[in-house]
């Protein structure tokens, strides 16, 4: 039953791990990014020694574990399963003997574990070794941030699912990725602290799962808030855009048309 | 002459090609727009915390990320296509570039005008424009020159730098993501005063890369304010000069980078 999806995990890691070379390009890129981000940032929290809460070292920890989170749980959707939809290929991949949410599930968990590995550490090493970190201060703290990171990966996979099924009523569902990249990175905290934002705007964006796919892993690592908390979140928003996957796949099947064969 | 007017036709259809399907063009657009206007957000909400970054007030910020928007948007429209540039040499649609009549890089340039990137621009022009109208700025005409001149020299600066990144495509194929540092850095390198960054940044991407001519050292100009850093006097007024050599050093390495191309072989 289980099997030939985590043999699909299997294949979304060696699959990834093919192209290096634009994993390393990837990686550097990453990194001047998160000496930019880390600069603005440390010049704010400088001039007060800390801003919401943020020291130099929370700062820091934020930006590095942001910039490589960003690979790992994908912000900015690639739009594959959009294009299968669009060229009609999705027919082939809703006839094969598998349930197609789980299956792209399985891939995509397969390819964040690749990411994890080349994608994520160097850059966290890197901002540990040159500037002030926050490593945990209890060990759990790191199991707790592994369980964190997969319902991130679980959320933004959902999310990224329903936004290639759009594709189904709209052909061209490029626009509606142009916004939702366009915005992501602002509210799920990867440019800046949520804790920076206004406590109302803060309070509007834990109704959105935006926070969970980010912000949330970042949060457990730093030991800030409740992590059973911040972990139930995150397991509600999982729960609830994965039933919402599937039942908007069911309606789009419905509304395809297989001519031919 | 005629070439000129080849390549004009040519834009005119892919203008109006986008404005063909209106829905996905606003929306496209509008995404632009949201995606510069985060970075906006940004500064908003770090002002809430400090009343200055790097040693300048919130409205002296916004007239240099004003500034550098304007620049970046207009950029992106010019040249941001190169960023296909890898997919156009290993689908070996390049050679077929390479066999015209006409330019390698104005075919690349006209390939595909992406209008939906004035979303961008549109976002630095309220910026400044709400700026402005602080009275920050004294209206002098030397003011009002550097206003309408910096965003079309800043435009030349990061075009320039785009060409010269995305040109390690010819030798690096899978090296996309590598120029995007560089363009898509300089999106934040020109819009934040260049204090902010320690002083490796600064050379590497301020003056190496020159992104500090971009926004920074006209702003001071405008805000008529000394340089935190004690930089001489003169190059609050260098950025026109620093646009003719980043063209040539674009055009050189371009040149040299279309000359080294050997076809990937499909």
């Amino acid at each position: 039953m289980l099997r030939p999806y985590l043999h699909l995990v299997r294949a979304g890691f060696r699959r990834h791990s093919i192209y290096l070379a634009a994993s390393l390009a990837g990686l550097f890129t990453n990194t001047v990014f998160g000496l930019l981000r880390v600069a603005v940032l440390l010049a704010v929290v400088e001039q007060t020694g800390r801003a919401a809460a943020y020291d130099a070292a929370d700062t820091s920890t934020f930006v590095w574990l942001g910039q490589g989170l960003l690979a790992v749980v994908i912000l900015w959707p690639e739009r594959e399963l959009a294009l299968r939809v669009r060229s009609g290929d999705v027919a082939i991949d809703l006839a094969r003997p598998w349930d197609l949410q789980p299956a792209l599930l399985a891939q995509d968990l397969g390819r964040a574990a690749h990411a994890m590995l080349v994608r994520f550490a160097p850059p966290v090493l890197f901002g540990a070794l040159v500037l002030p970190f926050r490593w945990p201060q209890s060990p759990w703290t790191v199991l707790v941030f592994a369980v964190s990171t997969v319902l991130a990966v679980v959320i933004s996979f959902s999310i990224r699912f329903l936004l290639d099924l759009t594709a189904f009523w709209l052909m061209d569902n490029r626009g509606v990725v142009t916004v939702y990249a366009a915005t992501t990175g602002l509210l799920c905290g990867l440019t800046v602290p949520i804790a920076f934002f206004p406590d109302t705007l803060r309070v509007a964006l834990y109704t959105t799962p935006f926070p969970a796919m980010l912000q949330t892993p970042i949060d457990v690592f730093g030991e800030r808030g409740s992590a059973a908390a911040l972990l139930a979140h995150q397991v509600v928003w999982a729960v609830l855009l994965i039933a919402a996957g599937r039942f908007v796949l069911a309606r789009a099947t419905r509304k395809l048309v297989v001519q031919g064969g | 002459m005629d070439r000129v007017r080849i390549h004009l036709r040519i834009l005119g259809s892919r203008v109006r090609s986008q404005l063909a399907y209106p829905v996905s063009f606003t929306l496209d657009t509008l995404g632009q727009a949201l995606g510069h206007a985060a970075e906006l957000v940004v500064i908003l909400a770090v002002f809430a915390h400090v009343d200055a970054l790097g040693g300048f007030a919130r409205d002296e910020v916004l007239l240099i990320f004003g500034l550098a928007a304007i620049s970046f948007g207009l950029a992106d429209l010019a040249v941001g296509q190169l960023d296909d540039l890898p997919r156009w040499i290993r689908t070996g649609e390049l050679d077929v570039l390479l066999a015209r009549p006409l330019g390698v890089l104005p075919q690349l340039v006209t390939s595909d005008l992406q209008l939906r990137r004035l979303g961008r621009s549109a976002v630095g022009v309220v910026v400044l424009a709400i700026v402005l109208a602080q009275g920050q700025v004294e209206p002098t005409p030397l003011n009002a020159l550097l206003v309408i001149g910096t965003p079309l020299i800043g435009t030349t600066i990061i075009s320039s730098i785009w060409v010269v990144t995305c040109s390690v495509s010819f030798w690096v194929i899978e090296g996309r993501e590598l120029a995007n540092a560089f363009t898509y850095g300089s999106q934040l390198t020109t819009a934040y005063p260049i204090t902010v960054f320690g002083p490796w940044l600064r050379r590497l991407l301020c003056y190496a890369v020159p992104g500090a001519f971009v926004a920074y050292f006209p702003a001071l100009a405008l805000l008529d304010r000394p340089d935190p850093l004690g930089l001489p006097h003169f190059l609050r007024y260098a950025a026109p000069l620093v646009a003719v050599a980043a063209v040539l050093v674009a055009a050189l390495v371009w040149r040299t980078a279309v000359r080294h191309y050997q076809g990937a072989g499909s």
